[in-house]
């Protein structure tokens, strides 16, 4: 791997979207977890969860303000370290991104009357309606931001003659072919990764003997909307596979070190790979690419072979994938576990290896989100904009992309470090029910 | 109206937007920062953190959306500032990106950390000088175009008198326009010590403004003197901009109708901001790009305009309701809520 501008270009954008996914996951399913809460509490008139509810917005705040400032910088660095991508896709793509602005400034001014009018409102469900533009304006900007990324896999709604942009359709271009998996899939791991985050720390309290109604409420309701959302994630997960394989061929295949186009083709999970393309060590199901890319075991899959070496995306994107559906198994696996001992009255869902489960699931969907992102973005190598612009000829000419590259890293552990340090502080030695006779004395809203 | 002058007036609108309410972000920064060393916190952190908390986002979104807008109508503008700012672009970013999250850190976090507030107090002076300097360069003479691409001269840029008395302006303006506001704000909260100190600080930054802005023309006759001669065409709407400059200050000096003279203040502001921007045209970026020769094609053009209406529709009413609960308040600005 040789260090010019264009890896360092790749190198820092990738260095700023895993550390902004991160928050930008938690700010899209937060929202939602919050609304949920609240709703649950003043429909049972449980101080329980509005106090979740609360809870969750006060830790919520310092992830959005990191969210928003690494969106900020991506957002820039867009136009700083891929300068003739933005001069020819500012030309077709350039409406979702300002309406993602839009969206983000719309839950930026809510989010910010949310947070200091709990007891302003004499009806509180007035106060929960502050939760819809919320909610819209953080899954609209994940919309928005998404159909750009679709359109770099799937361009359209343009062409291209003697090397002018034109016939230009934004509408077409923002619904390309990639939009609604790529939608469906970004909006239902977010909302997974962020209702099984919630879990993972309720379980860790109650693991610590430190548990209480409170926490056991917490955990059924986060544990509920996670199955829930995870059953989703894997339908769009599902979706996404059967739309690459037919309109992103090369990425389904170089996930799957698929390379002879065949029907009755075979899954291949982990193993390994030499230079000749032979693999060893895999798990091998017969028969399941077929049934995956098109629900039929005689679907036939198109391979690596048909593309030109200098066109395939490189093969480790095959742990990728594997890691992140591995995860996403998982988490629709423990989620389903313990409902299902919810209701079953002989079961304790509160045992210990369970929590044990669900304390490893908050951390894991989120590295699921990592490498999902990783696959999606790897995978579509060599390419910026497929089929058009490769990112060799995207990358800027500046000779400062090292300097950049290291203030970044810099800046990215000084808030990743700051972060974490403020939300420990934030709910150390705080425990809720202390907070819970303060607010709400004797039980009483 | 063509098209890119609809788009470049939009545009210009949000960044006086963000002028204006960046600047009393930056400057409440600052202040909030010497108040906490000069032993006065008491009197005036609280009157700060109370306009700042729940608006500090909306701040920063008026900036990115002027960005994005930029791109989208004029995309030429990605690739040479694209190009040419990597630098100082991203020194901008991380300050921001310490501001924002240090702001939240502070705010939500530890309340009594004095490095949080001296980064966010320190950042609101650096980041409108670090971001001045992209007006700056769009007045040519700092980038070279070759077979190589665009460079940025860097070394032309930190020893240009023009450059600096920018970054001059920007800072004591980021000032002046906090402490006015801050008066007036402080006035509502019937604050009254927290009144007198920004009072005086408004009174003070008052006159470095209006020299550091004959730097900037001096400056700019000899750097740019097309620009400069456009400018004195203009010359009706500097002039207005001092008339609002001489009755914000009599007002403030006068101790009286401290809400009017914000007001003059931002007019103030907003005739020099568009007597530049106006003179500016058909530039960008001089003399590389003008608006004809970069906007955008015309089916993106009325997409964004038209989302741009359907989104103000929107926002506005946001917007209202925002500076209802908050800004026009009175029990919340005085404490009570």
């Amino acid at each position: 791997m040789e260090l010019d501008g264009v890896m360092l270009s790749r190198l820092l954008t990738a260095s700023t979207l895993i550390f902004h996914v991160i928050f930008a996951t938690i700010g899209v399913g937060i929202p939602v977890m919050i609304a949920i809460a609240e709703f649950i509490g003043l429909k049972k008139n449980d101080p329980h969860y509005l106090l979740l509810a609360r809870r969750w917005a006060r830790g919520f705040t310092i992830t959005v303000a990191v969210g928003v400032v690494t969106g900020t910088a991506i957002g820039l660095q867009l136009s700083l370290l891929w300068p003739s991508f933005m001069q020819v896709a500012g030309q077709v793509i350039a409406l979702p991104l300002f309406m993602e602005t839009f969206a983000f400034f719309f839950e930026a001014i809510f989010l910010g009357i949310y947070l200091y009018t709990w007891d302003r409102f004499k009806n509180r469900w007035l106060h929960w309606l502050l939760n819809i533009p919320i909610v819209i304006g953080a899954s609209l900007s994940a919309f928005f931001i998404t159909t750009v990324n679709a359109f770099m896999n799937t361009p359209q709604g343009f062409d291209i003659i003697d090397g002018e942009t034109v016939n230009i359709s934004p509408l077409a271009a923002m619904f390309n072919p990639a939009t609604p998996t790529k939608v469906f899939h970004v909006i239902t791991s977010s909302y997974m990764t962020s209702a099984l985050i919630l879990a993972a720390i309720t379980a860790f309290i109650i693991l610590a003997k430190k548990g209480t109604d409170y926490h056991k409420k917490a955990l059924r309701l986060t544990m509920t909307a996670a199955l829930i959302f995870s059953a989703g994630t894997a339908l769009a997960g599902d979706l996404s596979a059967k739309f690459l394989a037919k309109e992103q061929p090369e990425k389904l295949a170089a996930a799957e070190w698929h390379f002879e186009t065949e029907s009755n083709a075979d899954l291949i999970l982990f193993g390994t790979i030499d230079e000749n393309n032979e693999i060893s060590n895999e798990i091998r199901i017969p028969g399941m690419l077929s049934f995956l890319a098109g629900n039929s075991f005689d679907t036939e899959v198109i391979g690596l072979n048909e593309f030109p070496e200098e066109e395939r995306p490189p093969l480790w994107v095959h742990y990728m994938f594997d890691m992140m559906v591995g995860i996403g198994m998982y988490s629709l696996f423990i989620a389903g576990l313990f409902v299902m001992f919810m209701f079953i009255k002989r079961f304790n869902e509160l045992n210990k290896l369970l929590l044990m489960g669900i304390v490893a699931s908050g951390p894991l969907a989120m590295l699921a989100i990592e490498f999902g992102w990783i696959y999606a973005e790897v995978g579509r190598q060599p390419w910026i904009l497929r089929g058009i612009m490769t990112v060799d000829e995207a990358a800027t000419t500046s000779g400062s992309v090292g300097i950049a590259f290291g203030l970044f890293l810099a800046l990215y552990a000084v808030l990743g470090f700051f972060c974490v340090k403020v939300l420990l502080r934030m709910f150390k030695n705080r425990p809720p029910e202390a907070e819970l006779e303060k607010r709400f004395p004797g039980g009483s809203l | 109206m063509s098209l890119e002058i609809i788009g470049i007036t939009v545009l210009w609108l949000f960044l006086y937007g963000y002028l204006i309410v960046a600047s009393i972000d930056f400057g409440a920064g600052f202040f909030a920062y010497y108040a906490r060393v000069s032993k006065k916190e008491h009197i005036m952190s609280k009157l700060i953190s109370r306009y700042l908390s729940p608006v500090w986002e909306v701040t920063n979104v008026f900036f990115v959306f002027f960005f994005v807008g930029l791109v989208g109508f004029f995309p030429d503008t990605a690739y040479y500032y694209g190009t040419a700012l990597l630098l100082p672009g991203s020194v901008a970013i991380i300050l921001i990106a310490i501001r924002g999250s240090f702001y939240a850190f502070g705010n939500y976090g530890s309340k009594d950390s004095t490095l949080y507030l001296f980064l966010y107090g320190a950042t609101g002076l650096l980041i409108p000088a670090s971001l001045s300097t992209a007006l700056t360069i769009s007045e040519g003479g700092y980038l070279r175009e070759d077979e190589n691409g665009v460079t940025f001269l860097a070394g032309e840029l930190f020893t240009s008198p023009y450059s600096w008395s920018v970054v001059f302006l920007a800072i004591v303006s980021v000032l002046y326009i906090s402490a006015s506001f801050l008066t007036y704000y402080a006035d509502r909260a019937e604050d009254y010590d927290s009144r007198a100190i920004m009072r005086k600080f408004a009174l003070f930054w008052g006159a470095p403004t209006i020299i550091a802005s004959l730097m900037v023309f001096a400056g700019l006759r000899s750097h740019n003197g097309e620009h400069f001669e456009r400018a004195l065409d203009l010359w009706w709407m500097f002039g207005l901009s001092l008339v609002f400059f001489l009755i914000a200050g009599y007002l403030i000096f006068k101790k009286k109708n401290y809400g009017t003279a914000f007001l003059m203040v931002m007019l103030q502001f907003f005739f020099a901001f568009f007597g530049y921007g106006a003179s500016h045209l058909p530039y960008i970026l001089y003399p590389f790009i003008t608006v004809e020769g970069s906007v955008v094609n015309e089916t993106m053009g009325i997409a964004l305009v038209t989302v741009f209406i359907l989104g103000l529709c929107l926002l506005i009413p946001s917007l209202y309701l925002l500076m209802r609960l908050f800004l026009f308040d009175a029990d919340y600005v005085k404490g009570k809520k």
